[in-house]
Protein backbone atom coordinates (compact mmCIF):
# COMPACT_ATOMS: atom_id res chain seq x y z
CA UNK A 1 0.00 0.00 0.00
CA UNK A 2 1.04 3.53 -1.09
CA UNK A 3 1.56 5.63 2.11
CA UNK A 4 2.25 9.37 1.46
CA UNK A 5 0.89 10.29 -1.80
CA UNK A 6 -2.52 11.89 -1.18
CA UNK A 7 -3.85 11.41 -4.53
CA UNK A 8 -7.92 11.98 -4.55
CA UNK A 9 -8.46 8.58 -4.54
CA UNK A 10 -6.54 8.26 -0.80
CA UNK A 11 -10.28 8.94 0.96
CA UNK A 12 -13.24 7.68 2.54
CA UNK A 13 -16.13 9.07 0.24
CA UNK A 14 -19.55 8.92 1.46
CA UNK A 15 -22.62 9.19 -0.14
CA UNK A 16 -25.91 9.50 0.50
CA UNK A 17 -25.79 7.45 3.58
CA UNK A 18 -28.59 7.08 5.63
CA UNK A 19 -28.62 4.31 8.48
CA UNK A 20 -32.20 3.44 10.43
CA UNK A 21 -32.70 2.00 14.13
CA UNK A 22 -36.43 0.26 14.55
CA UNK A 23 -37.21 2.24 11.06
CA UNK A 24 -36.64 5.28 12.85
CA UNK A 25 -33.24 6.77 10.32
CA UNK A 26 -30.56 7.73 12.86
CA UNK A 27 -28.34 8.94 10.36
CA UNK A 28 -29.93 10.62 7.20
CA UNK A 29 -28.56 11.32 3.71
CA UNK A 30 -24.99 11.68 4.84
CA UNK A 31 -22.20 12.76 2.15
CA UNK A 32 -18.52 13.81 2.98
CA UNK A 33 -15.27 13.27 1.92
CA UNK A 34 -12.30 12.74 4.22
CA UNK A 35 -8.46 12.26 2.90
CA UNK A 36 -6.19 10.07 4.86
CA UNK A 37 -3.66 11.28 6.96
CA UNK A 38 -6.20 12.76 9.25
CA UNK A 39 -7.73 12.61 12.65
CA UNK A 40 -11.27 13.20 12.16
CA UNK A 41 -13.72 13.99 15.24
CA UNK A 42 -17.55 13.12 15.01
CA UNK A 43 -19.14 15.80 17.68
CA UNK A 44 -22.47 16.34 17.90
CA UNK A 45 -25.40 15.52 21.54
CA UNK A 46 -26.35 12.26 22.64
CA UNK A 47 -28.35 10.57 19.34
CA UNK A 48 -27.01 12.36 17.10
CA UNK A 49 -26.19 9.44 15.42
CA UNK A 50 -22.12 8.76 16.19
CA UNK A 51 -21.87 5.44 17.05
CA UNK A 52 -24.28 4.61 14.26
CA UNK A 53 -22.31 6.21 11.80
CA UNK A 54 -19.02 4.56 12.89
CA UNK A 55 -20.76 1.15 12.97
CA UNK A 56 -22.26 1.92 9.46
CA UNK A 57 -19.04 2.54 8.53
CA UNK A 58 -17.43 -0.57 9.88
CA UNK A 59 -19.91 -2.60 8.25
CA UNK A 60 -22.48 -3.27 11.27
CA UNK A 61 -25.33 -2.06 9.79
CA UNK A 62 -27.41 -2.31 6.88
CA UNK A 63 -27.18 1.23 4.92
CA UNK A 64 -30.54 1.84 3.78
CA UNK A 65 -29.34 4.69 1.11
CA UNK A 66 -25.97 5.38 0.11
CA UNK A 67 -22.61 4.21 -0.48
CA UNK A 68 -19.16 3.79 0.66
CA UNK A 69 -15.67 4.09 -1.16
CA UNK A 70 -12.13 3.67 0.22
CA UNK A 71 -9.39 4.62 -1.87
CA UNK A 72 -11.86 4.92 -4.89
CA UNK A 73 -12.59 1.07 -4.51
CA UNK A 74 -16.47 0.39 -3.87
CA UNK A 75 -16.97 -0.77 0.28
CA UNK A 76 -19.45 -3.17 0.42
CA UNK A 77 -20.14 -4.38 4.67
CA UNK A 78 -17.14 -6.03 6.62
CA UNK A 79 -13.45 -5.23 5.24
CA UNK A 80 -10.15 -5.89 7.12
CA UNK A 81 -8.73 -2.30 5.81
CA UNK A 82 -11.30 -0.75 8.43
CA UNK A 83 -11.01 -1.44 12.05
CA UNK A 84 -13.20 -0.76 14.57
CA UNK A 85 -12.63 0.03 18.50
CA UNK A 86 -15.72 -0.33 20.41
CA UNK A 87 -16.42 1.30 23.81
CA UNK A 88 -13.96 -0.22 26.77
CA UNK A 89 -16.89 -1.07 28.63
CA UNK A 90 -18.33 -3.32 26.06
CA UNK A 91 -15.45 -5.79 26.37
CA UNK A 92 -15.38 -8.52 28.36
CA UNK A 93 -11.60 -7.81 29.73
CA UNK A 94 -11.44 -11.42 31.58
CA UNK A 95 -11.32 -12.79 28.64
CA UNK A 96 -8.48 -15.65 28.43
CA UNK A 97 -5.87 -13.53 26.71
CA UNK A 98 -2.42 -11.29 26.84
CA UNK A 99 -1.82 -8.30 25.18
CA UNK A 100 0.22 -9.99 22.63
CA UNK A 101 -2.86 -12.62 22.38
CA UNK A 102 -5.18 -9.54 21.72
CA UNK A 103 -3.11 -8.01 19.28
CA UNK A 104 -2.16 -11.51 17.27
CA UNK A 105 -6.14 -11.21 16.66
CA UNK A 106 -5.84 -8.90 14.44
CA UNK A 107 -2.87 -10.72 12.60
CA UNK A 108 -5.44 -13.76 11.96
CA UNK A 109 -7.49 -11.56 9.95
CA UNK A 110 -5.02 -11.78 7.39
CA UNK A 111 -3.58 -14.67 7.70
CA UNK A 112 -7.19 -16.81 7.34
CA UNK A 113 -8.43 -18.93 9.53
CA UNK A 114 -6.12 -21.99 8.20
CA UNK A 115 -3.27 -19.81 6.77
CA UNK A 116 -0.11 -20.52 8.86
CA UNK A 117 1.22 -18.12 11.33
CA UNK A 118 4.59 -16.86 10.51
CA UNK A 119 7.72 -15.69 11.87
CA UNK A 120 6.10 -12.48 9.37
CA UNK A 121 2.84 -12.52 11.01
CA UNK A 122 5.11 -12.45 14.88
CA UNK A 123 7.24 -9.86 13.47
CA UNK A 124 4.14 -7.51 12.83
CA UNK A 125 2.76 -8.35 16.11
CA UNK A 126 6.08 -7.10 17.34
CA UNK A 127 6.28 -3.73 15.43
CA UNK A 128 2.26 -3.13 16.81
CA UNK A 129 3.18 -3.89 20.36
CA UNK A 130 6.00 -1.68 20.13
CA UNK A 131 4.38 1.42 18.15
CA UNK A 132 1.64 1.27 20.77
CA UNK A 133 4.37 1.11 23.65
CA UNK A 134 2.54 -2.15 25.28
CA UNK A 135 6.04 -3.88 25.06
CA UNK A 136 6.30 -3.85 29.20
CA UNK A 137 3.05 -5.41 29.15
CA UNK A 138 3.06 -7.80 26.66
CA UNK A 139 2.23 -10.82 28.54
CA UNK A 140 -0.22 -9.38 31.18
CA UNK A 141 -3.94 -10.54 31.02
CA UNK A 142 -6.41 -7.73 29.88
CA UNK A 143 -7.55 -6.75 32.83
CA UNK A 144 -4.32 -6.46 34.31
CA UNK A 145 -3.76 -3.21 32.50
CA UNK A 146 -4.80 0.90 32.40
CA UNK A 147 -7.60 1.91 30.54
CA UNK A 148 -5.34 4.07 28.52
CA UNK A 149 -3.19 0.39 27.68
CA UNK A 150 -6.69 -1.40 26.85
CA UNK A 151 -7.12 1.43 24.50
CA UNK A 152 -3.68 0.93 22.85
CA UNK A 153 -4.08 -2.68 22.91
CA UNK A 154 -7.17 -3.08 20.78
CA UNK A 155 -5.39 0.25 18.18
CA UNK A 156 -2.27 -2.68 18.33
CA UNK A 157 -4.55 -5.29 17.29
CA UNK A 158 -5.99 -2.73 14.32
CA UNK A 159 -1.87 -1.81 13.06
CA UNK A 160 -1.38 -5.83 13.15
CA UNK A 161 -4.59 -6.16 10.43
CA UNK A 162 -3.07 -3.55 8.67
CA UNK A 163 -6.11 -1.49 8.63
CA UNK A 164 -6.11 1.84 6.95
CA UNK A 165 -9.05 3.38 8.48
CA UNK A 166 -9.60 3.33 12.38
CA UNK A 167 -13.21 4.10 13.61
CA UNK A 168 -13.29 4.67 16.95
CA UNK A 169 -16.00 5.30 19.61
CA UNK A 170 -15.57 7.58 22.70
CA UNK A 171 -11.30 6.52 22.86
CA UNK A 172 -10.58 9.71 25.22
CA UNK A 173 -13.60 9.17 27.37
CA UNK A 174 -12.32 8.39 31.00
CA UNK A 175 -8.72 8.60 30.31
CA UNK A 176 -6.91 11.11 32.72
CA UNK A 177 -5.09 14.42 30.93
CA UNK A 178 -1.71 12.36 30.76
CA UNK A 179 -3.00 9.24 29.19
CA UNK A 180 -5.33 11.94 26.98
CA UNK A 181 -2.27 13.03 25.49
CA UNK A 182 -0.52 10.18 25.28
CA UNK A 183 -2.92 8.57 23.04
CA UNK A 184 -3.05 11.80 21.26
CA UNK A 185 0.48 11.13 20.20
CA UNK A 186 0.08 7.70 19.23
CA UNK A 187 -2.56 9.07 16.84
CA UNK A 188 -0.47 11.69 15.32
CA UNK A 189 1.53 8.69 14.69
CA UNK A 190 -0.65 6.69 13.01
CA UNK A 191 -1.86 10.33 11.20
CA UNK A 192 1.74 10.76 9.78
CA UNK A 193 1.17 7.28 8.84
CA UNK A 194 -0.96 7.97 6.10
CA UNK A 195 -4.05 6.30 8.11
CA UNK A 196 -7.42 7.86 8.54
CA UNK A 197 -9.09 7.83 11.74
CA UNK A 198 -12.18 8.63 12.94
CA UNK A 199 -13.24 8.74 16.57
CA UNK A 200 -16.73 10.46 18.06
CA UNK A 201 -15.80 12.41 20.41
CA UNK A 202 -17.52 14.67 22.91
CA UNK A 203 -15.71 16.92 25.19
CA UNK A 204 -15.22 20.16 23.06
CA UNK A 205 -12.49 21.79 24.46
CA UNK A 206 -9.74 19.24 23.79
CA UNK A 207 -11.37 19.17 20.07
CA UNK A 208 -8.19 21.59 18.72
CA UNK A 209 -5.29 19.66 20.31
CA UNK A 210 -6.54 16.49 19.16
CA UNK A 211 -8.24 17.04 15.79
CA UNK A 212 -7.43 18.18 12.03
CA UNK A 213 -10.55 17.56 10.85
CA UNK A 214 -14.72 17.63 12.36
CA UNK A 215 -17.91 16.22 10.92
CA UNK A 216 -20.60 17.79 13.17
CA UNK A 217 -23.84 15.88 13.02
CA UNK A 218 -27.35 15.68 14.46
CA UNK A 219 -29.37 13.50 12.29
CA UNK A 220 -27.62 15.23 9.55
CA UNK A 221 -24.68 15.91 8.46
CA UNK A 222 -24.75 20.15 9.56
CA UNK A 223 -20.96 21.20 9.13
CA UNK A 224 -17.83 19.39 8.08
CA UNK A 225 -14.17 20.67 7.45
CA UNK A 226 -10.64 21.89 8.93
CA UNK A 227 -10.65 22.74 12.60
CA UNK A 228 -10.00 25.67 11.60
CA UNK A 229 -12.82 26.77 9.54
CA UNK A 230 -16.08 25.07 10.90
CA UNK A 231 -15.43 24.30 14.71
CA UNK A 232 -16.60 27.47 15.90
CA UNK A 233 -19.96 28.43 18.47
CA UNK A 234 -22.50 28.75 15.66
CA UNK A 235 -21.66 25.00 14.04
CA UNK A 236 -21.63 23.70 18.15
CA UNK A 237 -24.98 25.56 18.54
CA UNK A 238 -26.60 24.25 14.91
CA UNK A 239 -25.21 20.73 16.66
CA UNK A 240 -26.31 20.51 19.75
CA UNK A 241 -28.68 23.53 19.98
CA UNK A 242 -31.51 21.39 17.95
CA UNK A 243 -33.32 18.79 19.76
CA UNK A 244 -32.71 15.57 18.82
CA UNK A 245 -34.42 13.82 16.09
CA UNK A 246 -36.67 10.51 17.55
CA UNK A 247 -39.14 10.18 14.76
CA UNK A 248 -42.09 10.66 16.50
CA UNK A 249 -42.22 14.06 17.30
CA UNK A 250 -45.12 16.18 15.18
CA UNK A 251 -43.91 20.21 15.75
CA UNK A 252 -46.37 20.99 13.73
CA UNK A 253 -50.40 21.28 14.29
CA UNK A 254 -52.22 18.33 12.67
CA UNK B 1 -1.65 -50.68 41.27
CA UNK B 2 -3.29 -53.30 40.64
CA UNK B 3 -6.22 -52.41 42.68
CA UNK B 4 -6.15 -49.48 39.81
CA UNK B 5 -5.72 -51.47 36.64
CA UNK B 6 -7.66 -54.18 37.44
CA UNK B 7 -11.00 -52.28 36.05
CA UNK B 8 -9.44 -52.11 32.71
CA UNK B 9 -9.62 -55.74 31.97
CA UNK B 10 -13.11 -56.12 31.83
CA UNK B 11 -14.57 -55.50 28.39
CA UNK B 12 -17.86 -53.57 29.44
CA UNK B 13 -15.09 -51.61 31.55
CA UNK B 14 -13.05 -51.04 28.32
CA UNK B 15 -16.17 -49.79 26.81
CA UNK B 16 -17.12 -47.26 29.34
CA UNK B 17 -13.77 -45.84 30.16
CA UNK B 18 -13.35 -45.61 26.31
CA UNK B 19 -16.88 -43.93 26.07
CA UNK B 20 -16.16 -41.80 29.03
CA UNK B 21 -13.09 -40.73 27.58
CA UNK B 22 -14.18 -39.64 24.30
CA UNK B 23 -17.22 -37.90 25.95
CA UNK B 24 -14.70 -36.22 28.49
CA UNK B 25 -12.54 -35.21 25.77
CA UNK B 26 -15.37 -33.48 23.94
CA UNK B 27 -17.91 -31.63 26.66
CA UNK B 28 -14.42 -30.56 28.44
CA UNK B 29 -13.01 -29.23 24.90
CA UNK B 30 -16.27 -27.48 24.03
CA UNK B 31 -16.90 -26.69 27.49
CA UNK B 32 -14.32 -23.27 26.94
CA UNK B 33 -16.98 -22.04 24.00
CA UNK B 34 -20.00 -22.28 26.06
CA UNK B 35 -18.07 -20.71 29.32
CA UNK B 36 -16.80 -17.61 27.37
CA UNK B 37 -19.72 -17.35 25.18
CA UNK B 38 -22.09 -17.40 28.54
CA UNK B 39 -24.10 -20.23 27.37
CA UNK B 40 -24.55 -21.76 30.60
CA UNK B 41 -28.65 -20.98 30.72
CA UNK B 42 -28.72 -22.02 27.22
CA UNK B 43 -26.73 -25.59 28.18
CA UNK B 44 -29.26 -26.46 31.26
CA UNK B 45 -32.51 -25.36 29.54
CA UNK B 46 -30.98 -27.70 26.16
CA UNK B 47 -30.53 -30.49 28.70
CA UNK B 48 -33.72 -30.51 30.27
CA UNK B 49 -35.38 -30.37 26.59
CA UNK B 50 -33.60 -33.65 26.22
CA UNK B 51 -35.93 -35.47 28.62
CA UNK B 52 -39.03 -34.67 26.47
CA UNK B 53 -37.43 -35.58 23.34
CA UNK B 54 -36.62 -39.14 24.35
CA UNK B 55 -40.16 -39.34 25.28
CA UNK B 56 -40.98 -38.52 21.81
CA UNK B 57 -38.80 -40.82 20.25
CA UNK B 58 -40.19 -43.70 22.40
CA UNK B 59 -43.44 -42.90 21.42
CA UNK B 60 -42.88 -42.95 17.45
CA UNK B 61 -40.24 -45.15 17.49
CA UNK B 62 -40.03 -47.35 20.34
CA UNK B 63 -37.07 -48.13 22.70
CA UNK B 64 -34.39 -48.26 19.26
CA UNK B 65 -31.72 -46.11 20.58
CA UNK B 66 -31.34 -44.45 17.35
CA UNK B 67 -34.78 -43.13 17.35
CA UNK B 68 -34.16 -41.74 21.27
CA UNK B 69 -31.16 -40.01 19.51
CA UNK B 70 -33.27 -38.39 16.84
CA UNK B 71 -35.68 -37.14 19.50
CA UNK B 72 -33.91 -35.85 21.77
CA UNK B 73 -31.82 -33.60 18.72
CA UNK B 74 -34.86 -32.68 17.96
CA UNK B 75 -36.47 -31.53 20.72
CA UNK B 76 -33.21 -30.02 21.82
CA UNK B 77 -32.72 -27.85 18.26
CA UNK B 78 -36.67 -27.03 18.46
CA UNK B 79 -35.78 -25.33 21.96
CA UNK B 80 -32.00 -23.63 20.50
CA UNK B 81 -33.18 -22.30 17.29
CA UNK B 82 -36.58 -21.17 18.66
CA UNK B 83 -35.41 -19.21 21.61
CA UNK B 84 -32.79 -17.59 19.02
CA UNK B 85 -35.84 -16.75 16.88
CA UNK B 86 -38.05 -15.53 19.35
CA UNK B 87 -34.73 -13.32 20.85
CA UNK B 88 -34.69 -12.01 17.31
CA UNK B 89 -38.14 -11.35 16.32
CA UNK B 90 -39.45 -9.24 19.69
CA UNK B 91 -38.25 -7.40 22.58
CA UNK B 92 -37.91 -10.29 24.95
CA UNK B 93 -34.21 -11.18 25.56
CA UNK B 94 -32.72 -14.85 25.19
CA UNK B 95 -32.66 -15.99 28.59
CA UNK B 96 -36.43 -15.24 28.90
CA UNK B 97 -37.43 -17.07 25.62
CA UNK B 98 -35.39 -20.21 26.46
CA UNK B 99 -36.58 -20.54 29.87
CA UNK B 100 -40.00 -20.67 28.31
CA UNK B 101 -39.68 -22.87 25.50
CA UNK B 102 -37.54 -25.57 27.28
CA UNK B 103 -40.13 -25.55 30.64
CA UNK B 104 -43.11 -25.71 28.20
CA UNK B 105 -41.27 -28.50 26.10
CA UNK B 106 -40.62 -30.35 29.27
CA UNK B 107 -44.15 -30.04 30.37
CA UNK B 108 -45.12 -31.52 26.93
CA UNK B 109 -42.63 -34.87 27.78
CA UNK B 110 -44.17 -35.07 31.56
CA UNK B 111 -48.00 -35.23 29.39
CA UNK B 112 -47.00 -37.17 27.50
CA UNK B 113 -45.01 -39.46 29.87
CA UNK B 114 -48.14 -40.65 31.35
CA UNK B 115 -49.07 -42.12 28.32
CA UNK B 116 -46.16 -44.04 27.98
CA UNK B 117 -45.49 -46.99 30.33
CA UNK B 118 -41.79 -46.69 29.93
CA UNK B 119 -40.65 -44.65 32.86
CA UNK B 120 -38.17 -47.37 34.18
CA UNK B 121 -36.11 -46.78 31.44
CA UNK B 122 -36.19 -43.65 30.67
CA UNK B 123 -34.79 -43.22 34.41
CA UNK B 124 -31.35 -44.67 33.48
CA UNK B 125 -31.60 -41.40 30.51
CA UNK B 126 -32.01 -39.06 33.60
CA UNK B 127 -28.94 -40.12 35.82
CA UNK B 128 -26.99 -41.72 33.24
CA UNK B 129 -25.55 -45.63 33.07
CA UNK B 130 -22.23 -45.61 31.30
CA UNK B 131 -21.70 -49.30 32.17
CA UNK B 132 -24.56 -50.37 29.87
CA UNK B 133 -22.72 -48.38 26.88
CA UNK B 134 -23.88 -50.54 23.93
CA UNK B 135 -21.67 -50.61 20.90
CA UNK B 136 -24.04 -48.55 19.22
CA UNK B 137 -23.60 -45.95 21.79
CA UNK B 138 -19.98 -46.31 21.35
CA UNK B 139 -20.25 -45.35 17.78
CA UNK B 140 -22.04 -42.17 18.41
CA UNK B 141 -19.59 -41.09 20.86
CA UNK B 142 -16.85 -41.77 18.20
CA UNK B 143 -19.06 -39.68 15.15
CA UNK B 144 -19.99 -36.72 17.98
CA UNK B 145 -16.02 -36.14 19.02
CA UNK B 146 -15.46 -36.72 15.64
CA UNK B 147 -17.52 -33.85 14.41
CA UNK B 148 -17.07 -31.66 16.93
CA UNK B 149 -13.73 -31.34 18.06
CA UNK B 150 -11.94 -31.35 14.50
CA UNK B 151 -14.44 -28.69 13.24
CA UNK B 152 -14.10 -26.26 16.55
CA UNK B 153 -10.36 -27.26 16.06
CA UNK B 154 -10.28 -26.04 12.50
CA UNK B 155 -12.45 -22.60 13.20
CA UNK B 156 -11.02 -22.05 16.29
CA UNK B 157 -9.49 -18.43 14.97
CA UNK B 158 -13.08 -17.02 14.01
CA UNK B 159 -14.28 -18.42 16.81
CA UNK B 160 -11.83 -16.48 19.18
CA UNK B 161 -12.30 -13.70 17.61
CA UNK B 162 -16.49 -13.77 18.10
CA UNK B 163 -16.41 -15.16 21.48
CA UNK B 164 -13.90 -11.90 22.70
CA UNK B 165 -15.95 -9.22 20.95
CA UNK B 166 -18.55 -10.57 18.43
CA UNK B 167 -18.92 -6.54 16.96
CA UNK B 168 -15.06 -6.41 16.06
CA UNK B 169 -15.20 -10.11 14.81
CA UNK B 170 -18.17 -9.08 12.58
CA UNK B 171 -16.37 -5.80 11.32
CA UNK B 172 -13.57 -7.98 10.22
CA UNK B 173 -15.61 -10.03 8.43
CA UNK B 174 -16.00 -12.89 10.39
CA UNK B 175 -19.24 -14.89 10.11
CA UNK B 176 -20.64 -14.66 13.32
CA UNK B 177 -24.06 -15.43 13.25
CA UNK B 178 -23.04 -18.32 11.52
CA UNK B 179 -20.78 -19.36 13.79
CA UNK B 180 -23.21 -19.18 16.87
CA UNK B 181 -25.23 -21.17 15.19
CA UNK B 182 -22.71 -23.92 14.39
CA UNK B 183 -21.92 -23.59 18.35
CA UNK B 184 -25.46 -24.30 19.29
CA UNK B 185 -25.46 -27.24 16.83
CA UNK B 186 -22.65 -28.87 18.30
CA UNK B 187 -24.04 -28.25 21.62
CA UNK B 188 -26.73 -29.89 20.95
CA UNK B 189 -25.24 -32.82 19.61
CA UNK B 190 -22.79 -33.44 22.10
CA UNK B 191 -25.32 -33.16 24.87
CA UNK B 192 -27.36 -35.98 23.26
CA UNK B 193 -24.13 -38.45 23.32
CA UNK B 194 -23.46 -37.69 26.68
CA UNK B 195 -26.74 -38.41 27.55
CA UNK B 196 -26.35 -42.30 27.94
CA UNK B 197 -23.23 -42.04 30.21
CA UNK B 198 -23.90 -39.34 32.62
CA UNK B 199 -27.88 -38.37 32.14
CA UNK B 200 -30.17 -35.49 31.30
CA UNK B 201 -29.50 -33.87 35.06
CA UNK B 202 -25.56 -34.07 34.83
CA UNK B 203 -24.08 -33.97 31.64
CA UNK B 204 -24.25 -30.00 32.50
CA UNK B 205 -21.28 -30.42 35.09
CA UNK B 206 -19.85 -32.38 32.43
CA UNK B 207 -19.52 -29.79 30.16
CA UNK B 208 -18.75 -26.88 32.72
CA UNK B 209 -16.87 -28.19 35.57
CA UNK B 210 -13.96 -28.66 32.88
CA UNK B 211 -13.77 -25.48 31.55
CA UNK B 212 -14.56 -23.56 34.44
CA UNK B 213 -11.50 -25.32 35.95
CA UNK B 214 -9.06 -24.29 32.84
CA UNK B 215 -10.37 -20.89 33.35
CA UNK B 216 -8.83 -20.70 36.52
CA UNK B 217 -5.65 -21.48 35.48
CA UNK B 218 -4.84 -19.90 32.37
CA UNK B 219 -5.06 -17.26 30.07
CA UNK B 220 -5.00 -18.61 26.68
CA UNK B 221 -7.48 -19.57 24.11
CA UNK B 222 -5.95 -22.41 22.79
CA UNK B 223 -4.78 -23.66 25.94
CA UNK B 224 -8.19 -23.43 27.62
CA UNK B 225 -9.62 -25.80 24.87
CA UNK B 226 -6.70 -28.28 25.20
CA UNK B 227 -7.11 -28.02 28.74
CA UNK B 228 -10.50 -28.48 29.15
CA UNK B 229 -10.70 -31.24 26.86
CA UNK B 230 -7.76 -33.00 28.90
CA UNK B 231 -9.37 -32.21 32.26
CA UNK B 232 -12.66 -33.59 31.07
CA UNK B 233 -10.75 -37.04 30.09
CA UNK B 234 -8.84 -36.87 32.92
CA UNK B 235 -11.92 -36.72 35.34
CA UNK B 236 -14.34 -38.85 33.45
CA UNK B 237 -12.15 -41.99 33.54
CA UNK B 238 -11.19 -41.33 37.19
CA UNK B 239 -14.18 -41.08 38.32
CA UNK B 240 -15.06 -44.32 36.31
CA UNK B 241 -12.23 -46.09 38.16
CA UNK B 242 -13.57 -44.76 41.18
CA UNK B 243 -17.03 -46.21 40.79
CA UNK B 244 -15.89 -49.16 39.78
CA UNK B 245 -13.95 -49.50 42.71
CA UNK B 246 -16.35 -48.31 45.27
CA UNK B 247 -19.54 -50.48 45.75
CA UNK B 248 -22.81 -48.77 45.17
CA UNK B 249 -21.22 -45.51 43.71
CA UNK B 250 -23.00 -44.37 40.65
CA UNK B 251 -20.56 -43.56 37.93
CA UNK B 252 -22.43 -40.25 36.75
CA UNK B 253 -22.35 -39.02 39.93
CA UNK B 254 -18.54 -40.16 40.82
CA UNK B 255 -17.49 -38.58 37.05
CA UNK B 256 -19.18 -35.04 38.32
CA UNK B 257 -17.79 -35.31 41.32
CA UNK B 258 -14.19 -35.81 40.44
CA UNK B 259 -14.90 -32.82 38.13
CA UNK B 260 -16.09 -30.75 41.17
CA UNK B 261 -13.05 -31.76 43.34
CA UNK B 262 -10.79 -30.66 40.74
CA UNK B 263 -12.72 -26.83 40.04
CA UNK B 264 -12.51 -26.18 43.61
CA UNK B 265 -8.83 -27.08 43.99
CA UNK B 266 -8.35 -24.39 41.31
CA UNK B 267 -10.86 -22.40 42.36
CA UNK B 268 -9.30 -22.03 46.03
CA UNK B 269 -5.55 -22.78 44.80
CA UNK B 270 -4.51 -21.10 41.03
CA UNK B 271 -1.25 -19.43 41.19
CA UNK B 272 -3.29 -16.42 39.18
CA UNK B 273 -6.77 -16.52 40.52
CA UNK B 274 -6.91 -18.94 43.24
CA UNK B 275 -8.81 -17.10 46.53
CA UNK B 276 -5.83 -18.26 48.61
CA UNK B 277 -3.11 -17.03 46.42
CA UNK B 278 -5.20 -14.09 46.86
CA UNK B 279 -5.44 -13.92 50.25
CA UNK B 280 -1.95 -14.97 50.76
CA UNK B 281 -0.54 -12.80 48.06
CA UNK B 282 -1.51 -9.49 49.81
CA UNK B 283 1.43 -7.65 49.67
CA UNK B 284 0.91 -3.77 50.25
CA UNK B 285 4.39 -3.09 47.62
CA UNK B 286 4.42 0.50 49.68
CA UNK B 287 8.37 0.12 49.22
CA UNK B 288 7.72 -0.07 45.61
CA UNK B 289 5.23 2.59 45.76
CA UNK B 290 7.76 4.91 47.48
CA UNK B 291 10.36 3.88 45.13
CA UNK B 292 9.14 6.20 42.38
CA UNK B 293 10.21 9.17 44.44
CA UNK B 294 13.86 10.49 44.21
CA UNK B 295 15.74 9.61 47.52
CA UNK B 296 17.11 13.48 47.91
CA UNK B 297 13.86 14.43 49.46
CA UNK B 298 15.03 13.54 52.91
Amino acid sequence: MRIGARTPSHSLQVSDLTVSYHRIPAVHHMSFEVACGQCVALLGPNGAGKSTLLKALAGLLPLETGSLAFHGRPVRGATPEFAYLPQREAIDWDFPTTVRGLVEMGRYVRVGPWGRYSSEDAKAVDAAIASMQLGAWEHRQVSALSGGQQQRSFLARALAQEAHLFLLDEPFTGLDKPTQDNLRALLRGLREQGKLIIASHHDLTTVPDIFDRVLFLNGELIAAGPVSEVFHEENIQRAYGTRVFSGHEHPHEH
Amino acid sequence: MDWLLEPFRHEFMQRALLGGALIGFTNGFLGAFVVLRRLALMADSLSHSLLPGLVIGVMVFGLAPQGLFLGALVAALFVALGSQMIARSSRLKEDTALGILYTVTFSIGLVLLSFVKVRVSLMHYLFGNIIGLADSDLWVCYAVTLITVPVLAALQRPFLLTLFEPNVARSQGVAVGALNLLLIVLLVLTMVSSLQAVGVILLLGLLLAPAATIYMLCDSFPAMLWGGGLIGLVGSVAGLVLSNRVPNLPSGAAIVLVLGVMFFVAYLFSPRYGIIGRLVRRRHLHEESLARWPKDRE
